[in-house]
């Protein structure tokens, strides 16, 4: 059992050894002044930290930089930071990230060229469901209509 | 049997063949920065070593187009790639470096090891020119023009069958 973890690990991490991913490179410098120091107003610090769960750290593309340790995400951090504290809003730091890395920096879905068929398609099924519904449920009470019996065990169901 | 009762049927096992398709394909890690084709950020960077003077926009404008290289001596395909960036100063190409959240003893010892191809190494401790310019990583490198644009972007090492391709965004970014 122990031997197959092993080897199952070694399938996993093989691939990544082949990219060339520094896994282990870390730099030995202390992280900016605002990675892990919150602002002192508390207001400026929850809308700082509202955003940054919405931003993607791109060093581990998987996490926001709220959540992340990796070095960058820190830097990431010290911008959003000191950006507000200089006065920016939220929005105008999210559009300049966006200027530099594109849509993929920001985990706030967006209607664009390219995603506008996420929210279309969805109001199309749900359209589509309910005309179904409508139609089904139209169709039994005309049924009905005609017969003058007590409920069958089918409709009280 | 009605054949549009197949039709959930159909797009369940589509869903599945484009999923386990994907599943296939090698996963993409790079993120192209969006400030291809865009000036240049106004920077400033302080030197990185004593021995050398460090970088700013300034140092991009006139002249033949330069390579700027985002390395760090703590990252390890930087070290890969030293010896190609040698091959380009021989080539003639000037080669502006800034090194990312770097100790100045690092980066001497750094270009003692593995060679200095750079005329000028500015000293980025907070990923600053990093985030201006959309890069994700080190190390990266970009080509810019004499008129401070940036015009090529290079993610990743840069190895021997890569020179030629900057060689020639090089000259490209002449016109």
């Amino acid at each position: 059992m122990r031997a197959l973890s092993i080897a199952l690990l070694a399938a996993v991490l093989a691939p990544l050894a082949m990219l060339g991913v520094p896994l282990t490179a870390q730099d030995s410098l202390p992280p900016a002044p605002y990675a892990y120091t919150q602002l002192e107003d508390p207001a400026l610090e929850a809308q700082a930290v509202e955003l940054m769960a919405t931003l993607r750290c791109l060093t581990c593309q998987s996490q926001n930089i709220h959540d992340s340790d990796a070095p960058m995400a820190g830097d990431m951090r010290h911008q959003v930071r000191s950006r507000l504290a200089a006065g920016e809003e939220p929005e105008a730091i999210r559009q300049w990230l966006i200027v530099r890395y594109g849509d993929y920096v920001s985990y706030q879905p967006e209607v664009s060229s390219t995603t506008w068929p996420l929210f279309l398609v969805p109001a199309i099924i749900f359209g589509f469901g309910l005309l179904l519904l409508f139609r089904r449920l139209g169709r039994k009470r005309s049924d009905g209509e005609g017969t003058d019996r007590a409920p069958t065990s089918e409709e009280s169901a | 049997m009605r054949w549009t009762l197949w039709i959930p049927l159909g797009l369940f096992v589509f869903f599945l063949g484009v999923a386990g398709y994907q599943l296939t394909q090698p996963k993409d890690d790079q993120i192209p920065s969006a400030m291809v084709e865009k000036a240049l950020p106004e920077f400033e960077l302080p030197a990185a070593v004593e021995t050398m003077p460090g970088a700013s926009r300034a140092n991009f404008i006139g002249g033949k187009p330069k390579l700027l290289n985002i390395w760090a001596s703590w990252c390890l395909p930087c070290i890969a790639e030293a010896k190609q960036l040698e091959v380009l100063e021989g080539q003639g190409v000037e080669i502006i470096g800034v090194a990312i959240r770097d100790k100045p003893e690092d980066v001497a010892n750094f270009l003692e090891r593995y060679g200095n191809p750079y005329t000028r190494i500015g000293k980025d401790d907070i990923s600053s020119l990093m985030l201006e310019i959309g890069a994700s990583g080190v190390p990266e490198t970009y080509v810019i023009d004499a008129e401070g644009v940036i015009r090529y972007q290079h993610i990743g090492d840069i190895r021997l069958e890569h020179i030629p391709l900057l060689l020639e965004e090089l000259k490209k970014a002449e016109t």
